[in-house]
């Protein structure tokens, strides 16, 4: 069900890798996704998940079909378009935290503004002090990533994805490498700046909890949407 | 300016890395120093003796032919032509010529000179010298006898002369001496008024270095000379501005490159081995930054995909690891201009000539290892820049 006014549309969407042999991992979807969404992207494993991801984070292009975000169709941008729009209108999350180890945790947090602004400087840090504070981290600023735990670390990623207040976080298996306690932290912070902000989430988990907190989930099998609507 | 900090953190987190690799970029520089700085200082100490007692260029009119002993038509005389001191042919107007030889470009100092073979006898020591006559101030700028005296002083007047320390000792001759001087023509007495040391051994053991005046009377060439010195700027400008003399002045000239072909070869096969080791000392160095930045790309390809998902351009990555290689070059130039200065002064006291780390030398170590160290980060930024982030980012995981 497709409303007037998405922030991300995905029409016809299909995508194939060429290794010798051509193979089709995705086979014409459509989905979209509106302001404020809570979106389940669920699937087994090799279903296209992280393929479609990929896709809606402007990090690859589809082989056929059209994304269109605010509107806009973005398969003919060229890459710095696309890098510029990534930084401004996409939040990442990912399974492992992928936080850049030389950095101090404030400065991970600070790094998707320094790629918008051209630099790190001190005007950046204000805010994102006050996302640690909210994640419960603001102590950790000037550590290493390596000095915190796993699910801080974690904390320091989702910091990372909303520090431009992008209209849509995507986020890869966030809880999968954290322990239940830790995961569910994790969720509820996800979930609370859901329901405080207007930013939709887009969540790939195998997890059918977390699924089932969502508001819609999407199900892929074998390349293809066979469901899509409230968890049930 | 995200660029330089994130390769300033880069090469911070990797600490023994960049170090290493340092240590490397440091080393290369210095030897490159080191060795440009001595062949710098051989080759100007070669240029000094050499040139430091004969004249850059001189301009001089043929030797006259040997004359027939008797000219007879239809009569033909079998002889032989026995070598002898070249006798030189008045030199024709030489005021003119010393005035257009002066007007040349390039020209910084000239000498008119009277110059002959003489016997020099005191008590009962006799040897074979070379009588030269010139003017005291114009003839110390082509050869600086004052600043090489080791005895007396530096004086051209009525019946003086200088002469060499290994003349002065072959003829028991001291400060104050007078000797008998005797050429083909005639016989001087002139006075030791100073000796000098110039460095080369055929001046210091031949020349009688008196006034202009004085030679022309004792070798027979009254009012006229036997060649202009020339003293260039440019010392390896010389067999230009010789040719530009002859065409001024239509008088033959031989610049200190003709006369000194073994000298010059020397040099620039030394030019060219310098130029060989710089070559492949730079090639380790830029190898060297290559192959760490490669690792490095290889090492942060998730971190590097993690920085084009959050929207940092291709042209940002491409500028961390050019910022990387530039700073190994820079900080190596630094670190290794010191260590090669440090080490041409610990050997200086060893070798017979200085060894001085120029300016220009620094500067040329600097930006050499600069664009070395831009030029090898090439590659691994370029593959660093092209990564797919996607990819990338799946790759770390």
């Amino acid at each position: 069900m497709t409303r007037a006014l998405e922030f991300l549309q995905l029409e016809g969407i299909r995508k194939s890798y060429e290794d010798g042999v051509r193979t089709e991992v995705l086979h014409g979807i459509d989905i979209s996704i509106g302001e404020g969404d809570l979106v389940a992207l669920v699937g087994p494993s090799g279903s296209g998940k992280s393929t479609l991801l990929n896709l809606i984070g402007l990090l690859d292009r589809p082989t056929q079909g059209r994304i269109l975000i605010e509107g806009q169709a973005v398969e003919n941008l060229n890459d710095r378009t696309l890098t510029a729009l990534r930084g401004e209108k996409l939040g990442f999350i990912f399974q492992s935290h992928h936080l850049l180890p030389g950095l101090t945790v404030v400065e991970n947090v600070m790094l998707p503004t320094a790629a918008a602004q051209g630099g790190f400087r001190a005007v950046m840090k204000t805010q994102a002090l006050a996302l640690l504070d909210a994640m419960g981290i603001s102590d950790w600023a000037e550590a290493w990533p390596r000095q915190l735990s796993g699910g801080m670390q974690q904390r320091v990623a989702v910091a990372r994805a909303l520090i431009n207040d992008p209209p849509l976080v995507l986020a890869d298996e966030p809880t999968g490498n954290l322990d239940t306690e830790t995961s569910d932290q994790v969720m509820e912070l996800l979930l609370r700046r859901n329901s405080e902000s207007s930013t939709a989430f887009l969540i790939v988990t195998h997890d059918s909890n977390l699924a089932r907190r969502c508001e819609r989930v999407i199900e892929l099998v074998d390349g293809a949407v066979v469901r899509e609507g409230p968890p049930g | 300016m995200l660029a330089l900090q994130l390769a300033w953190r880069f090469l911070r987190e990797g600490r023994t890395q960049s170090l290493l690799i340092l240590a490397g970029v440091t080393i290369g520089i210095a030897a490159f120093v080191f060795v440009s700085a001595i062949i710098e200082g051989l080759q100007v100490n070669l240029l000094e003796q050499t040139l430091g007692s004969q004249a850059h260029i001189s301009v001089a009119p043929e030797e006259a032919s040997p004359r027939a002993l008797m000219r007879e038509p239809g009569v033909a005389f079998v002889r032989r032509v026995e070598p002898s001191e070249p006798r030189r042919r008045p030199f024709d107007q030489w005021r003119r010529a010393v005035r257009r030889v002066e007007a040349t470009d390039g020209v910084v100092a000239t000498c008119p000179k009277v110059s002959g073979s003489a016997l020099a006898y005191r008590g009962a020591a006799e040897e074979a010298v070379k009588v030269v006559g010139a003017d005291a101030d114009r003839l110390r700028q082509i050869v600086d006898f004052r600043a090489n005296l080791v005895d007396g002083t530096y004086r051209l007047g009525g019946e003086e002369a200088v002469i060499g320390t290994t003349l002065a000792e072959k003829l028991g001759a001291r400060t104050g001496d007078p000797i008998r001087v005797r050429s083909a023509d005639r016989e001087s007495v002139l006075r030791i008024v100073g000796i000098f040391d110039v460095g080369s051994e055929m001046v210091n053991g031949r020349w009688v270095v008196t006034s202009l005046r004085n030679a022309q009377t004792l070798l027979g060439r009254i009012g006229d000379i036997t060649e202009i010195d020339v003293r260039v700027a440019e010392v390896y400008e010389a067999e230009g501005v010789a040719r530009e003399i002859e065409a001024r002045t239509g008088v033959p000239t031989e610049s200190w490159m003709e006369r000194n072909r073994d000298l010059l070869t020397g040099l620039r096969s030394q030019d060219a081995s310098t130029t060989m080791i710089r070559i492949f000392v730079l090639l380790a160095v830029a190898m060297g930054i290559a192959s760490v930045l490669s690792v490095t790309v290889v090492q942060r390809r998730g971190q590097i995909g993690i920085l084009r998902a959050v929207g940092t351009s291709r042209r940002i990555v491409l500028a961390v690891f050019l910022w990387q290689g530039l700073l190994f070059g820079l900080v190596g130039a630094l670190l290794g201009t010191g260590v090669g200065a440090v080490a041409g002064e610990l050997i200086e006291a060893s070798a017979l000539f200085d060894i001085t780390v120029t300016p220009r030398l620094l500067f040329t170590a600097l930006t050499v290892s600069v664009t070395t160290g831009v030029l090898a980060a090439y590659l691994p930024a370029r593959r660093a820049a092209n990564l797919d982030p996607a990819a990338a980012i799946r790759g770390d995981e």
